[in-house]
């Protein structure tokens, strides 16, 4: 997918405008916190499993090494291949190999971040291949060729008015007169259509929400069945992961498992949460014949040791999106790719570059309900701020802003001059703006009032009722 | 298949290059052999008979239906009569599981039972567990030639037979007791644990049941 991050403000006035899309965010992202709070308040345990799910995955990355070599080894002792990949071109290459190796002519798919990440569906399709998306939010987004607008919840963006228009369009045998007003009649028509799909398929793909490098077993949580089916019923289940989602062991996956449904969906634990590990065993009577997994790097690894490692922590739970005030304003795409919210913020520059994705960590208010909410506990704002000295650095943002910056930090760094001038500035403010209390429209500052009003400074610096105060207390 | 080795070398080397480290570390192939628990929650820590008091509670929370029988004789009863309260033909396909040849089907003739692999056009199957969870009211289910995997997924009804004995408090219990099987290392090729039936909130975030999976899930509690 092409990403349009770089068209970030546009994309995202488009979205304050667009009606249909503010009313669904009106209601859904309150459901996500809602949730999340009761599964939380309901485990007295919640915050100190937070602290240990951190550790854990900082213990990880310190080894990462060991454990990716640990779980290559497990898979292949049980007759299973790893596909170690560099990029995504490289791990589309590699599926596509096996798709080929399996003669294979339709794909179905479980819901998989990282196969978004790298574009598989596409590649497939121009090669000749059909791959069907099996997540009902996924399946309706592919039909409509949209790209998910939420990591957990692709179809965040739709209302079930526009489920319907897209079943009637894309299910030609459909009668005219049935009645799909109904979420109920919705799922029942995709679970019929999808039934034949799942057993047409040749190759089955799936991610992963965790690798185990104890076991060599691969994990996904799901709640509708639909990655089970896709990876027991066709000849070869493919996981495409990433290499960050490796565990040691059994135990360890269990502490990231208490912590992911409850983050996600506010749920105890998913409907289905299953361990694979290699092909189906002799005299077994139903599972994959061939079991691979797709390693992906893409970028990865280059952020260990860096400003940027704790990211690495991430489990794609999709809190701080669903807590986001600018994620909740203009939703998922805007972003412009894969990863949207303060996480995508933060992985997009790391994965697409400053110059493409260089809009989204200014794209926040910096309020910290995402790292408040991080089950992982990644500081999230911290790191975008680390992306905007970068940007800075890298020279990127546009002239007047970089000025401006300039004259501020020369000033900033004469105190007795910057107190002076701020003085004088709010003494100026406030005499001006005495009579309504605020300023329609202000030089230099039009960015700000374009949108709203400027209240008038009271006439004291912050610094100088602080030194005023001081005494008192 | 193409050749990864190279990508291989220079993705663990980067890693390594990162980490200042040589040959991995001591303390992960340490914790990889101790294999450690974290924090358990207290809430699943408790004596059996409430353990199993809890299993049912959260079973029933996720829309799961628990049903308590004396034996694995009453299993047969309990099926005929589950399927006809919900007016479903009274079909069922079995896993040819060794632990459930003690239920005496015949004792309900008007019952079709066949064992084998799910197929499409089975409506209900019946399954063994290799363990409840109390913790979440899951089950776990392992894949093996007696105990194919589809009978999870495929048919609208499934109804799981769990004996009491299988009742444990948290996942890190139930890994215990797999770890006791004595098949050191390996997994079966296929772990699921069930929390429910299917569902999704994929269409405005109102959660329906029967997605892909099961719509219902019938859990037969049996006293061993």
């Amino acid at each position: 997918m092409e990403p349009t991050t770089h068209a970030f403000p546009e994309n995202a006035r488009k979205a304050l405008s667009d009606e249909r899309l503010q009313k669904v965010l009106a209601i859904a992202p309150a459901g996500f916190v809602n949730r999340r709070k009761q599964a939380a308040d309901r485990l007295p345990e919640f915050e100190a499993l937070r602290d240990q799910g951190r550790d854990l995955k900082n213990h990880v990355l310190a080894n990462l090494d060991t454990y990716l070599e640990a779980f290559e080894s497990k898979v292949t002792e049980q007759g299973g291949h790893v596909h170690w990949c560099r990029t995504d071109q490289e791990a589309r290459d590699a599926i596509l190999g096996i798709c080929r190796a399996a003669n294979a002519k339709t794909v179905t798919k479980g819901k998989s971040m990282v196969s978004e990440e790298i574009g598989i569906n596409d590649y497939l399709e121009a090669n000749g291949l059909t791959p069907i998306e099996t997540d009902l939010g996924e399946y309706i987004i592919q039909l409509r060729h949209e790209p998910p607008s939420h990591i957990i919840a692709p179809a965040f963006h739709l209302s079930k008015k526009d489920v319907e228009g897209t079943f009637r369009q894309a299910h030609t045998d459909l009668p005219p007169d049935r009645v799909l007003d109904d979420p109920k009649v919705l799922i029942a028509e995709a679970r019929t259509v999808l039934r034949r799909k799942f057993q047409q398929a040749d190759v089955g793909i799936t991610g992963a929400n965790l690798m185990i490098a104890e076991t060599g077993s691969t994990v996904i949580v799901t709640n509708e069945g639909n990655g089970d089916l896709t990876q027991i019923l066709p000849r070869v289940h493919v996981v495409i992961a990433s290499i960050e989602k490796i565990v040691p062991t059994l135990e360890d996956a269990a502490l990231v498992l208490r912590l992911l449904a409850r983050s996600a969906t506010g749920q105890e634990a998913s409907a289905y949460t299953t361990f694979s590990t290699g092909p189906r065993r002799p005299g077994d009577l139903d599972g994959p014949e061939e079991f691979h997994v797709v390693l992906l790097d893409n970028g990865r690894s280059a952020l260990l040791g860096t400003e940027f490692q704790e990211v690495l922590r991430c489990i794609r739970c999709g809190a701080c999106m669903n807590h986001c005030p600018v994620y909740g304003a203009v939703g998922g795409h805007a972003y412009g790719w894969v990863y949207p919210g303060p996480i995508g913020s933060v992985i997009q520059p790391a994965l697409l570059g400053v110059k493409e994705a260089g809009h989204l960590p200014n794209a926040s208010t910096f309020c910290g309900r995402c790292e408040a909410v991080c089950p992982m506990r990644i500081p999230l704002p911290k790191m975008m701020r680390h992306w905007r000295e970068k940007e800075f650095e890298e020279g990127l943002q546009p002239a007047a802003m970089r000025k401006g910056l300039g004259l501020w930090a020369w000033f900033a760094r004469r105190p007795a001059l910057y107190h002076a001038a701020t003085r004088m500035a709010i003494r100026a403010l406030g005499a001006l703006g005495r009579g309504k209390g605020r300023f329609a429209a202000l030089p230099l500052a039009q960015g700000w009032t374009k949108h709203r009003d400027m209240p008038a400074p009271e006439g004291k610096t912050f610094q100088q009722m602080w030194a005023e105060q001081k005494g008192k207390r | 298949m193409a050749d990864t080795s190279s990508a291989r070398a220079q993705i663990l080397g980067g890693i390594r290059k990162a980490l200042g480290s040589v040959e991995g570390s001591e303390d992960a192939r340490k914790r990889l052999a101790v294999h450690p628990r974290n924090l358990v929650p207290a809430r699943a820590q408790l004596q059996h008979a409430d353990q199993v008091e809890l299993f049912t509670r959260m079973a029933t929370e996720v829309a799961a239906t628990v049903e308590r029988l004396p034996g694995l004789s009453d299993v047969p009863r309990a099926v005929a009569e589950y399927l006809a309260g919900l007016n479903l033909p009274a079909e069922i396909r079995v896993a040819p599981d060794a632990d459930l040849d003690a239920i005496p089907w015949d004792q309900r003739p008007t019952l079709t039972v066949s064992k084998g692999r799910a197929r499409d056009s089975d409506g209900a199957s019946v399954t063994g567990a290799f363990a409840g969870v109390a913790e979440t009211g899951s089950l776990m289910l392992l894949s093996g030639t007696e105990r194919p995997t589809t009978l999870n997924f495929l048919p609208d009804t499934h109804i799981v037979v769990l004996k009491r004995s299988q009742v444990v408090g948290t996942m890190e219990d139930a890994w215990d007791r797999l770890r006791g099987l004595g098949v050191a290392g390996t997994m079966p090729r296929t772990v699921n644990f069930i929390t429910g039936p299917s569902r999704t909130g994929d269409i405005e975030m109102r959660i329906e049941l029967g997605a892909h999976g099961p719509r219902r899930l019938h859990i037969l509690l049996v006293e061993d």
